[in-house]
């Protein structure tokens, strides 16, 4: 291969030039660590009784509900033979560590989220079967599932189902996450990805993505409904992501002081690309801005006493940026992890089209897809507790 | 009509390219089962390959016969097997810390061979590597593929069934020799497949049977006279990056420690 051509420097083996996963497969990380993180956050309500998040917690099954939809789809599209796919789960090869990927997925869908939606739902799922006279009324009562009954001692039992649920559910949570750390962290050819610590990073930045997803969307749902926000509820859910963040950031740099220690074969390789093809997105957008910069912002809320519309500001900079830095920190994952050759030896480069299969269009839209059904979601159960909203 | 003419064509084709016993065993390959053509018994081989790195003289026949045997798509990006120049340049005594990178090239996967680039004498070193799967014991991409579409076969080949392939790439990023890619016209995943058809009917590969110089051996471990055990019995040999311990069944003579 000449060098430069197709954006190609230095050696790669011929089947390596064109890369293989795209940006649909950064969205599905950057997807399922939201879904991750924010029932991680809802959990802490339910499980342990933090009051201060409790606005929330509706709101952060939502979007894990509505996130988790679209996770598979960008996988999905993404296959040459999409119409195949069902054979995971009627033929999974047990080594495989994606074959797995449809069981645990629909273990976290149908046994974790559906069913705690479903408990926590029923009284006012019920309540809105009797009163509502529009369109929704058919769609809430089949919603009941035929059972009418909101007694005291069924609601007691809905709330316990709901808290074994929830507390089988942390672990799944841990798990759905942790798995899709683990198939890239397991995958020994590619020392990018190659490392233990790369299911319990996931499973971090998931936990922040989560909250920093949850706190924007509460602030958005409180302004488009005219709601007043708990500033409580913002501070602590601010104090989760500054204390999830610093776990986070500390696992990364572990892992990059890890290397850089070890400085095994690959290190002159993997420096170069960070310094070079991926210096913009690893560099000054995941670590500087889209973590450095949160964090700070977060810190400064701790340590310096501010008006309340001051601290709610920096807490939506410091979530959008967040958002930011997570999903750099995929993209860098993905994609970082194709641009080297497996010989160590050149580098290619990624071409992203736009209204291609696998472009930026279709991934754009995939992205907006979850924030339509939350809206669908929303409008059917109202996530805000009906006093509050009466407020 | 055309179907029934393309019938005609098919069948009179295959009766007239084969013969009786190849000619059943061709069925057999288009079933997707190979190793069920008549006189060969899977639980009887045990199939590994042999390069001889000092014989390669980089002519690309065995890339050529590789993909005209295997109809692997021509362009630069889809190989079977494909054959590396390296080129190590003499050390720099004013620098002698530093690592020495080997400058490395692949013109079309030395489809059409190599141009003349490097010449003796100045302290340098040249060679020729041919690549292709390494058939591996514990393959990677056996491993991940979520379906099983990719299996090791009993007499130890790596295959794929493509009518089970999801195309999902997981296996090409497994590999650690870069050995697979994802075929444009089936959207499925290829690979060398060691010439199974050839081999199941007591043929050599494609590749060994195209390089001029006897660079490329194929061998029967489960045959105690295959010359092959002489060979790696002899010969100082050597497999792919060795660390990561994947059984890889393509033994190098003369592999230098620069090649990866």
């Amino acid at each position: 291969m000449e060098p430069f051509i197709h954006g190609v420097e230095g050696f790669m083996y011929p089947n390596e030039i064109e890369l293989q996963w795209s940006i649909l497969i950064v969205l599905y990380p950057f997807l399922t660590g939201i879904v991750a993180g924010a029932f991680i956050l809802a959990s802490l309500e339910r499980v342990f009784n933090v009051e201060a998040v409790k606005p929330t917690y509706r709101l952060a099954l939502l979007t894990a509900l509505a996130f988790m939809i679209v996770a598979p789809l960008p996988l999905q599209l993404h296959l040459g033979h999409p119409e195949r796919s069902f054979e995971m789960y009627l033929t999974p090869h047990t080594t495989s560590a994606m074959a797995m990927f449809g069981f645990v997925y629909l273990w976290y869908l149908l046994a974790v989220l559906v069913i705690e939606i479903w408990l926590d739902f029923r009284k006012d799922i019920v309540h809105m079967a009797r009163e509502s006279t529009d369109w929704k009324r058919p769609i809430y009562r089949a919603m009941t599932l035929g059972s009418y009954n909101v007694s005291p001692r069924a609601l007691s039992i809905d709330d316990k189902l709901g808290r074994f649920v929830t507390i089988v559910g942390i672990p799944s949570a841990f798990l759905l996450h942790g798995y899709v750390g683990f198939l890239f962290g397991s995958i020994k050819a590619n020392p990018w990805w190659s490392t233990p610590l790369m299911p319990i990073v996931f499973l971090f930045s998931a936990i922040v993505s989560g909250i920093a997803a949850v706190l924007l969307l509460y602030i958005v749902v409180c302004f488009l409904k005219g709601i007043p926000r708990s500033v409580p509820c913002l501070d602590t859910m601010a104090r989760y992501l500054f204390y999830a963040f610093l776990i986070d950031f500390s696992l990364e740099m572990l892992d990059l002081i890890h290397r850089n220690y070890e400085a095994d074969e690959s290190l002159r390789t993997l420096s170069f690309m960070v310094q070079t093809r991926l210096y913009g997105s690893q560099v000054l957008l995941q670590i500087v801005i889209g973590t450095l910069v949160p964090i700070g912002l977060l810190a400064m809320v701790q340590l310096v006493s501010m008006s309340t519309r001051a601290r709610e500001g920096l807490y939506v900079i410091a979530s959008v940026l967040t958002l930011c830095g997570i999903f750099a920190m995929r993209w860098n994952v993905v994609i970082g992890g194709q641009l080297f050759s497996k010989s160590f030896l050149g580098y290619t480069t990624y071409k992203m089209g736009f209204a291609t299969r696998e472009g930026l269009l279709p991934a754009l839209l995939l992205m907006a897809l979850p924030f339509l059904i939350l809206w669908f979601l929303v409008t059917l159960l109202p996530p805000m507790p009906r006093d509050e909203e009466a407020r | 009509m055309d179907q029934g003419r393309r019938d005609f064509l098919e069948k009179t084709g295959k009766y007239v390219l084969l013969f009786g016993a190849a000619t059943k065993a061709w069925d057999f390959i288009l079933a997707g089962n190979p190793e069920a053509a008549p006189g060969y018994d899977v639980t009887r081989h045990w199939w590994a390959f042999y390069i001889d790195i000092e014989k390669c003289i980089g002519c690309g026949n065995c890339v050529r016969a590789c993909k005209a045997e295997n109809d692997v798509l021509r362009e630069p990006f889809y190989f079977r097997t494909w054959v590396e120049r390296y080129h190590i340049p003499p050390p720099d005594l004013a620098n002698l810390g530093e690592e020495l990178q080997p400058i490395v090239d692949s013109p079309n996967g030395g489809y059409d061979g190599f141009p003349e680039r490097y010449r003796d004498g100045d302290g340098s070193k040249s060679f020729f590597v041919p690549k292709m799967c390494n058939h591996c014991t514990d393959s990677p991409c056996t491993q991940v593929c979520p379906v099983g579409a990719t299996f090791d076969t009993p007499d130890g080949v790596v295959l794929v069934d493509k009518t089970y392939c999801l195309g999902c790439r997981y296996c090409v990023q497994a590999c650690p020799y870069g050995c697979r890619y994802i075929d444009p016209r089936t959207h499925t995943v290829d690979k060398c497949t060691l010439c199974y058809h050839r081999i199941t009917k007591g043929l050599t590969t494609a590749c060994c049977e195209a390089c001029p110089t006897g660079a490329r051996l194929l061998g029967d471990l489960k045959d105690p006279k295959d010359p092959l055990h002489e060979l790696l019995r002899t010969q100082k040999v050597q497999v792919l990056k060795p660390h990561l311990a994947t059984g890889a069944k393509l033994h190098y003579k003369g592999l230098d420690g620069a090649v990866r």
